[in-house]
């Protein structure tokens, strides 16, 4: 059961995450509240760094550590094919209409609000990420904040630079000061 | 042209994307060089222009950007099996790291230094999170519509948790409900 389960959470995650890699956050985050046996959210902000320093899209590592975490390999496996499933079913009925799909009135103003409500919903993640991070029960935690706010400063000037550096240095901060 | 040639074989398709895959950190956007690389200079499977059309709708679509646009690629060479192989392709690398790094994690779960190392990693995963919320945010919230949409949708899930499960559906319907007021209007002032 665990196992269809898997699939078809992540299935529905693959047809409502519009946007790609963050977008699957907000999902997940509620998967984890309806499903509190698969993953905690501190497990859950560990994934997130695991997927954004190993190679691959953010959403496919997110399925697969999910699954590989619940129940084993297959469980993966699953969840990573409910993940991609209706991307490959939608996208191969769109490349038969590619050029009407792109010039659609319809679908422009659809996706013209939805993308403003896809930022609130990404607004969210920051927030549980944060609250685990830099705050703790209303409590404001300092060095954590003040190093969260030399790494933005640090990813404003050096844009270049990969994502991984930065999850590097603070794995390094972490062990130095925290 | 290239299909009286020699047809791209699936195998091929694979182990292309696979390369993608493999190379790719972050996902989105960061696979845009590598893809105009192996897609367009190494191999011409499509052109500049048909790349950013797939990127565009791959945007706008359900599902992981890098899958829409491996399924687009590959069925533009070899039809249906060839968007599934290629779709494969771009996962497969992924699946395996994690798989195999997801059992080594949990039994490290409990050492110190790591649980030190990924307190510093949330810190630092939480100012990816914030610079890409502003830079999406810029292309996303343009008006005032937009800004009053995202606006409620932050107070129903900070406040009230809403799950997104009902945001994502009612705001379609809401899309919808704005298409077909503008061209109302439209009509009403011809």
């Amino acid at each position: 059961m665990t196992y269809l389960l898997l699939f078809w959470e992540f299935f529905r995650t693959g047809i409502l995450a519009v946007g790609g890699g963050l977008a699957t956050l907000p999902f997940l985050f509620d998967m984890g509240q309806r499903h509190p046996d698969w993953f905690t959210l501190s497990e859950f902000t560990n994934m997130i760094a695991v997927s954004e320093s190993t190679p691959g899209p953010i959403g496919i590592n997110m399925a697969t550590y999910v699954g590989c975490n619940t129940a084993g390999i297959l469980g993966g496996l699953l969840a990573t094919l409910g993940l991609i499933a209706p991307s490959i079913i939608i996208i191969l009925l769109i490349s038969r209409i590619m050029e009407a799909f792109k010039q659609s009135k319809l679908v422009k103003d659809i996706f013209h609000i939805l993308r403003a409500a896809v930022m609130g919903l990404l607004l969210y993640s920051l927030w549980k990420v944060a609250s685990l991070t830099v705050v703790s029960d209303g409590q404001v935690l300092w060095i954590p904040l003040g190093l969260c706010l030399v790494f933005t400063g640090l990813i404003i000037i050096f844009k270049k630079v990969h994502p991984i550096v930065f999850i590097a240095l603070g794995a390094l901060a972490g062990i130095l000061l925290l | 042209m290239a299909e009286i040639e020699k047809r791209t074989s699936l195998m091929s398709l694979f182990g292309a994307f696979a390369k993608v895959g493999l190379f790719t950190f972050g996902g989105g956007m960061a696979m845009l060089p590598l893809l105009q690389k192996e897609m367009i200079a190494k191999r011409a499977w499509c052109t500049d222009e048909e790349l950013l059309d797939y990127f565009a709708v791959a945007q706008c679509t359900p599902g992981i950007i890098a899958v829409n646009t491996a399924t687009f690629v590959g069925y533009k060479q070899r039809g249906i099996l060839g968007g599934i192989l290629a779709t494969f392709g771009v996962v497969f690398p992924s699946f395996v790291i994690i798989a195999g790094l997801s059992s080594l994690l949990s039994l490290w779960m409990d050492n110190a230094y790591l649980i030190k190392a990924f307190a510093g990693i949330r810190v630092a995963v939480c100012a990816l999170i914030l610079t890409s919320l502003y830079k999406l945010s810029r292309k996303a919230i343009v008006d005032v519509l937009t800004l009053v949409i995202f606006l409620i949708v932050a107070v129903l899930e900070l406040w009230l948790a809403v799950s997104p499960l009902i945001i994502v559906p009612s705001t379609i319907a809401l899309g919808i409900a704005y298409h077909f007021i503008l061209s109302g209007k439209k009509e009403a002032a011809i």
